[in-house]
């Protein structure tokens, strides 16, 4: 982001234009290359971005459309601090300044929502070693086809669609053909209803999650170790370090700052626990655990059309992530000197 | 490395890691293995437990009702359009934005930077966007499927690091030679940017193909519906019911048409995700640089 500051190295095209054009006498039509705008440590602003004016071109429809529908919705936040009514619009609704918040903070559904959520998103960290530890072993492995297809394999589950994941997980955990109730029948056990459990419920979600997660998650901690210095590994063989001695002290650490900044972009998601998939495994005998901060903005809102308190509720939630995204980047500003800004 | 020679502590270290990540990889594939060996499996085996991991007596009863079921088709036209038209629009959104964020010399372009950035950490919410969504009158219609995360800020990022990695001398070559910005782009820039183009295909493509949230708030008519609802009220809904009620009756013709279900369950799992399990692999040579590049901002 200090690019900004730095007077730019735009003039270097220009110049190797001048010298074409001295050696050659070609004519050059392209309005960029005009001999007047040689001059470019002198280009005014104005004239840079009249210069650069098709870039601007390039990104005008997505900055049209984030406008629309990423910035537009923030407008309607204000009825988080009305009372919605469809009648009267978004902006002549009545003022009702915290009465929504207080409502959340004071009812009975806050303190489990926030336990549920907290409690799922905690627990889904487990995925967070899982995936550097994936990353290292498919490192170490040596023969490149072999590598190429267990990673294959390891990536399939993050292509599966939420629904199909689902699906698969309720059908293979039936009581009644479920295979996982065969086998435990077949142990002499009785057959559970899992899906209906409340005590299940956060073990599927969470290693679910973990199950079609752990290759492709592991991708990032790939790329980084391909940074790693071969000489280092070589230097420490000579100096007889073991392979388990060299991920520790050489793999490990050259991974670090990646690491680090993927847990500090987890702690900004902290407080959001995907609703698509918690919502799918909801049903009514699980919902005291099951019911999180996103779906529950979707029931109340959506299905109930309580629609200024599920945005006050919604945007709790998103400060609620900023404040955590900002905590975690700030305490490994000071502890790791790695930091997202 | 392999000029140097493991100590035989290491070798079996190196035994160790194999044997770990072989079953790894085992017990990942086994659902899929399942899933595929129950759809091409007799129903009555699959229902009494009978399959464990290989099929038997094979049938493709299965996926002959796919095809005679009405709604799965309507879900799976649907599906395609979305993620086809869905997919042109991201990237017609996307790679321009990408390409122009990567110049250094734009002015303001950290102005932009941030005004992107922002959205990925604050946004309107649910109800606030369905609202718009509702007031621009594109509630209930195949448009907003279409549009619908149509830019998406992470895959700008990545864009814009792929297209700052390209050397500056083509594209001052190409403005030398009399091409406007644009035939520089079109012409010169993204033909040599097919490995951004297919980890972009890929990335949006899946995420059209596979999403039914959106879906789920804003569509009403059934005619209108992806494959993701019908899989939904297929696999996830009438299971459900099914196993709630499966314990307590008998009835002959009832326990047939439900294994007859079943049956289709598995083979409609197949069928919806192959198109995506036969594509991913083909690009996976360019994921290891998609993901890095698109995880280290500036």
């Amino acid at each position: 982001m200090k690019n900004f500051l730095k007077i730019p190295n735009y003039s270097n095209y220009k110049h190797n234009d001048n010298n074409f054009r001295q050696n050659n006498s070609l004519s050059i039509s392209s309005k960029n290359c005009k001999p007047g705008k040689v001059k470019a440590a002198s280009d005014t602003l104005l004239k840079r971005i009249h210069k650069h004016r098709a870039l601007y071109i390039f990104m005008l429809p997505a900055i049209i459309y984030v406008a629309i529908f990423y910035y537009g919705p923030m407008y309607g936040i204000q009825i988080a601090f009305k009372d919605y009514n469809s009648a009267f619009g978004i902006w002549n609704s009545k003022w009702v300044g915290f009465k929504h918040f207080k409502d959340f903070f004071g009812g009975y559904y806050f303190g489990r929502l926030i336990k549920n959520t907290f409690a799922i998103s905690f627990y889904s960290l487990i995925d967070f070693p899982i995936q550097i530890i994936v990353a290292l072993m498919l490192n170490e492995i040596r023969n490149y086809k072999y590598k190429k297809f267990v990673q294959t394999v390891l990536y399939a589950p993050h292509f599966i669609s939420t629904v199909v994941m689902v699906g698969i997980v309720t059908t293979m955990l039936s009581p009644s053909i479920g295979v996982v109730n065969h086998i435990i029948e077949l142990l002499g056990y009785e057959r559970q209803y899992f899906i209906i459990q409340p005590a299940a419920f956060r073990h599927i979600y969470v290693w679910s999650g973990v199950w079609q997660e752990m290759g492709w998650g592991a991708i990032i901690y790939l790329a980084a170790l391909s940074n790693v210095d071969i000489q280092l590994h070589e230097a420490a063989t000579i100096d007889g370090a073991s392979r388990m001695q060299r991920i520790k002290y050489i793999n490990i650490p050259t991974i670090t700052p990646t690491i680090v900044i993927m847990l500090i972009l987890r702690m900004g998601r902290i407080a959001t626990v995907g609703y698509e998939k918690a919502f799918l495994l909801q049903n009514d005998l699980n919902i005291a655990v099951s019911e999180i901060i996103s779906t529950y903005v979707y029931r109340r809102g959506l299905v109930g059309g309580q629609y200024s308190f599920s945005t006050a509720v919604g945007l709790f939630n998103n400060v609620l992530n900023i404040i955590m995204l900002l905590i975690a980047n700030a305490i490994s500003r000071k502890i790791s000197e790695t930091s997202l800004f | 490395m392999s000029h140097i020679k493991d100590t035989s502590s290491d070798k079996i270290f190196g035994i160790v890691n194999s044997t770990i990540v072989t079953l790894l990889m085992l017990i990942v594939m086994y659902p899929l293995i399942y899933v595929v060996s129950c759809s091409i499996s007799s129903p009555d085996l699959v229902s009494r437990g009978q399959i464990i991991l290989f099929p038997r007596g094979l049938t493709i009863e299965g996926y002959r009702r796919i095809f005679m079921d009405e709604n799965i088709m309507i879900g799976y036209g649907n599906t395609i359009m979305y993620t086809v038209l869905g997919t042109l629009v991201n990237l017609f959104l996307t790679l321009p934005t990408g390409y122009a964020l990567s110049k250094k010399e734009l002015p303001g372009r950290n102005i932009f930077m941030v005004y992107f950035l922002i959205t990925m950490y604050f946004s309107g919410g649910m109800i606030p966007t369905f609202l718009l969504v509702k007031s621009l009158g594109l509630y209930n219609t195949r448009t907003i499927l279409i549009i619908s995360g149509a830019v998406s800020v992470y895959n700008v990022i990545i864009c814009r690091t792929f297209f700052a990695g390209i050397p500056k001398e083509l594209e001052e070559a190409s403005i030398i030679d009399g091409c406007s910005t644009y035939r520089t782009f079109i012409q010169v820039v993204l033909p040599i940017s097919k490995a951004l183009i297919g980890v972009m295909v890929l990335y949006y493509g899946v995420s059209h193909w596979n999403s039914y949230f959106n879906a789920l708030i804003y569509i009403m008519d059934n005619n209108k519906k992806p494959l993701q609802l019908f899989l939904r009220k297929i696999l996830i809904i009438e299971q459900m019911n099914a196993a709630m009620t499966s314990n307590i009756t008998d009835d002959d013709v009832y326990a047939e048409a439900l294994k007859l279900k079943e049956l289709l369950k598995y083979s409609v799992i197949i069928v919806s995700s192959l198109p995506v399990l036969i594509l991913y692999p083909f690009l996976q040579k360019y994921f290891d640089k998609g993901v890095l590049i698109g995880s280290i901002k500036g």
